[in-house]
C-alpha cells in the first residue's frame, strides 16, 4: 500500500474547493436549521442555483465572473422566496417536503433537454473561466508545499474561497448574537410564544430562509468555480451530505458546519483512497476496489445515523443546547 | 388545600367596584371598555366554539373567564389575540377594529397573552427569554443587527428591567439557566414575567394557576393583583374558583360558546345558571364528603 499517496490526498481534503463549498452550504444550513428551526432538505437545490445562475449568466449572456455571482445571489433570493411564501405559514415538517421537492425541480429543469442551449443538460456547463481566470491576482507559478501545492488558477480559487467563508462565518456570528438572533433562537423554540410577543415572525423565518439560502449559493460558485457544472453533483445526497457535516459539526454553532465540512472531506479521501488499497492489497476480502470506493458512502449513512443518536449536538456543541427528541 | 391557599396573609387589595352600567345581564355595557366584542363567532367543523353577541371588558381591573371545559375560554382568548380568525363579528381593542390584524401586530399594540400549555423558550436562557419581551430594540432588524454600536445601549436598558422583573418574580438566580431547567410553576411565572417585557396594557394570562403548587399560587396571586395597581387590565381564566373571588372584579361565565352570565363574583356565583352549567351544587363542599368518602364537619358558606 501507497501510504504517502494516500496521506497526501487525505491532507488535499482539508483544504480544496468542494470543502469549502460544502463548509458555506452548511454554514446555510446551521442558520436554516440550527439557529431558526426551519427543516431545509433542499440545500443541493440553492448549491445548483448558484452554480448555474454562475454558469448562465457568464455563457448566456457574457457578464463578468462577479457579475455571475451577483446574479446567482439574486437568484438564491428569488429561490428562497418562492419557497417561502407558501410555506412558512406552515408546519416545520411541510417545509422539509417543499424544500426536497423543489431541489429535485431544479435539478430536473436544469437536467432536461428543453433548455440544452443555456443548461447544457446532462452535460452541463463548463468553460465559463475566462473572465475569471483574468482577474487572478496572482502571478502564473506553484504556491504552498507538501500535498498543498497549487498553482495560481488553484490558488485564487482558494483564496475567494476562504474570504467568502470568513465573511459568511463572521457575518453569522454578528448575527446571531445580537437581538436578531435572539429572535430567531426563539422562533426555533417555539413560534407562537414570539408571536405573542409582538414579533413578526413570518418575516423572520424569511430572512433566515434567504440569508441560508444565498450561503448555500455561494457554496454553489465555489464548487463550480475550478472546474464545471454538473447536473448530476446537485442531487438530494448532496443534501445528505451537507447535512451530515452540519450535525457533525454542531448545528446550532458557526464552526461546527465548517469543522464538520472539513471533516467529512478529509474522511472521504482518506476512504476513498484507502479501501481501494486494502482491497488490492488483498487485506480487505470479497469485494473488488470499485465497489470498495463507494463503501464509504455506505459509511456516511451509517456514521450520519450513529451521530444523530449519540451525539445529536455534533462536536462543537452544547448537549443542551440542540437535541433532536424534544 | 386549596381553601387554606386562598387566604393570604395581609391586607386584601381593593375590588374595583361600579364597572357595569343598567342592570347586570350577559353582555351588559361598561363604563370603560376596553374590549367589545360584537356577534363573534368560531366554527370548527358542525362545532359551534365561540358564539359571542356582546361582550365587554372592563378597564383597568381584573375580570375572570370561567367556564366548563370546551366552552370556548381559550378559543375566545385566540380569536381576541390574533391567533385565530373568527367567522364572523367584529371586536374592538382600545377603541381600534382588530379584525384581520395578525397575532404579532396585536402583541404590539399592548395586548399580551399567556398559554395555557406555558411556552417557555426552553433552550434560551431565562435572561434571554426576558429580552426577547422587549418592545424597540433596534438590534432585532436584520440591517441593524450586525452592528453592535447601533443596539448595545437599548441592550443594557432592557437588561436592567428584565433583571429588575426577574428579581420581583424571585427568577433572578436563574437568569443564566436554560428556561427547559426551570419547574412548571417557575415557567408560568417566566411567562408572566416575559410577557410584562412589553410594557402591555392588556394582559390575557390562560389558567395561569394550572399545575402551579398553593404556596406558588399565592405569590401569583399577588402578582396578579399587582398588575392591577399598576394600571394595566387584566383577563383570566382560571377553574380555581378560590383565586376567581380572592382576585377577580368581574366574572364572565361562558358555556357552549355563549356569555351565560356576568358580574362581581359573589353575585355571578349565587346565580342559580351558574351554579347549574359549571360550578355545581357542591362548589363549598370538600370532595370526600361529595364522594361520601370521608365525613368532614359541614363547611359554612364563606
Amino acid at each position: 500500500m501507497d501510504w504517502s499517496s494516500i496521506l497526501s490526498n487525505t491532507a488535499q481534503g482539508l483544504l480544496s474547493p468542494a470543502t469549502m463549498a460544502f463548509a458555506l452550504a452548511a454554514l446555510g444550513l446551521a442558520m436554516h436549521f440550527g439557529f431558526a428551526g426551519l427543516l431545509n432538505f433542499g440545500i443541493a437545490g440553492f448549491m445548483a442555483v448558484g452554480a448555474y445562475g454562475y454558469a448562465i449568466s457568464i455563457l448566456s449572456f457574457g457578464f463578468e465572473w462577479w457579475q455571475g455571482i451577483l446574479v446567482s445571489l439574486v437568484a438564491s433570493v428569488i429561490f428562497a422566496l418562492i419557497l417561502g411564501i407558501p410555506t412558512l405559514r406552515l408546519r416545520g415538517d411541510y417545509l422539509a417536503i417543499v424544500t426536497i421537492a423543489a431541489a429535485e425541480i431544479l435539478r430536473l429543469l436544469f437536467l432536461t433537454n428543453a433548455f440544452v442551449d443555456v443548461t447544457g443538460s446532462a452535460d452541463g456547463l463548463s468553460g465559463y473561466h475566462n473572465s475569471f481566470r483574468a482577474a487572478n491576482p496572482f502571478p502564473e507559478g506553484n504556491y504552498g508545499f507538501g500535498p498543498w501545492t497549487y498553482n495560481n488558477i488553484e490558488l485564487w480559487v482558494l483564496v475567494l474561497g476562504l474570504i467568502t467563508l470568513a465573511i459568511c462565518a463572521s457575518l453569522l456570528l454578528l448575527l446571531m448574537k445580537s437581538p436578531w438572533g435572539r429572535v430567531i433562537k426563539g422562533i426555533r423554540e417555539d413560534e407562537d410564544a414570539v408571536r405573542a410577543l409582538g414579533k413578526n415572525v413570518f418575516a423572520y423565518k424569511m430572512q433566515a430562509l434567504i440569508i441560508g439560502g444565498v450561503f448555500g449559493s455561494l457554496g454553489g460558485i465555489i464548487y463550480a468555480l475550478p472546474s464545471s457544472v454538473n447536473p448530476g453533483v446537485y442531487v438530494t445526497s448532496l443534501t445528505f451530505f451537507v447535512w451530515t457535516a452540519l450535525l457533525l459539526g454542531g448545528a446550532a454553532t458557526v464552526f461546527g458546519p465548517v469543522l464538520g465540512a472539513v471533516i467529512f472531506w478529509v474522511l472521504q479521501a482518506f476512504l476513498s483512497n484507502v479501501l481501494p488499497a486494502l482491497v488490492s492489497s488483498g487485506i480487505l476480502p470479497f469485494i473488488s476496489s470499485i465497489q470498495a470506493s463507494t463503501i464509504r458512502f455506505i459509511l456516511v449513512g451509517v456514521g450520519l445515523m450513529l451521530l444523530v443518536i449519540y451525539r445529536p449536538q455534533g462536536i462543537l456543541g452544547d448537549k443542551k443546547e440542540l437535541t433532536f427528541v424534544k | 388545600m386549596s381553601s387554606s391557599s386562598a387566604k393570604l396573609p395581609g391586607k386584601p387589595a381593593a375590588k374595583t367596584t361600579g364597572l357595569h352600567v343598567g342592570t347586570i345581564r350577559p353582555g351588559v355595557p361598561k363604563v370603560d371598555p376596553i374590549v367589545t366584542i360584537d356577534n363573534v363567532s368560531r366554527k370548527f367543523g358542525g362545532l359551534v366554539a365561540v358564539d359571542v353577541e356582546h361582550l365587554e371588558i372592563p378597564r383597568g381591573a381584573i375580570t375572570a373567564l370561567i367556564g366548563p371545559n370546551g366552552a370556548g375560554k381559550t378559543t375566545l382568548f385566540n380569536l381576541l389575540t390574533g391567533f385565530d380568525k373568527p367567522d364572523t363579528g367584529t371586536w374592538n381593542f382600545a377603541g381600534k377594529s382588530l379584525a384581520g390584524i395578525p397575532a404579532f401586530k396585536v402583541a404590539q399594540m399592548g395586548q399580551v397573552r399567556t398559554f395555557q400549555l406555558t411556552k417557555a423558550l426552553s433552550l434560551l436562557t431565562v435572561l434571554q427569554n426576558m429580552k426577547l419581551g422587549a418592545k424597540d430594540q433596534r438590534g432585532e432588524k436584520l440591517m441593524f443587527s450586525i452592528f453592535p454600536f447601533l443596539w448595545k445601549a437599548k441592550e443594557q436598558e432592557i437588561e436592567d428591567k428584565a433583571m429588575e422583573l426577574l428579581a420581583r418574580f424571585k427568577l433572578d438566580t436563574k437568569k443564566d439557566d436554560f428556561a427547559a431547567s426551570l419547574s412548571g410553576g417557575q415557567r408560568k411565572l417566566l411567562e408572566m414575567a416575559r410577557a410584562l417585557m412589553t410594557d402591555p396594557v392588556l394582559v390575557m394570562l390562560d389558567e395561569p394557576m394550572a399545575g402551579v403548587n398553593p404556596a406558588l399560587t399565592q405569590s401569583l396571586l399577588e402578582h396578579v393583583l399587582a398588575l392591577k395597581s399598576e394600571g394595566m387590565t387584566v383577563l383570566f381564566v382560571e377553574h380555581d374558583m378560590h383565586m376567581v373571588r380572592h382576585i377577580a372584579d368581574w366574572v364572565v361565565v361562558m358555556a357552549e360558546g355563549r356569555v351565560v352570565a356576568e358580574g362581581p363574583p359573589n353575585e355571578v356565583m349565587k346565580n342559580p345558571a351558574v351554579i347549574d352549567a359549571y360550578l355545581g351544587s357542591h362548589q363549598d363542599t370538600d370532595l370526600g364528603t361529595v364522594t361520601g368518602r370521608i365525613t368532614l364537619p359541614t363547611k359554612g358558606k364563606k
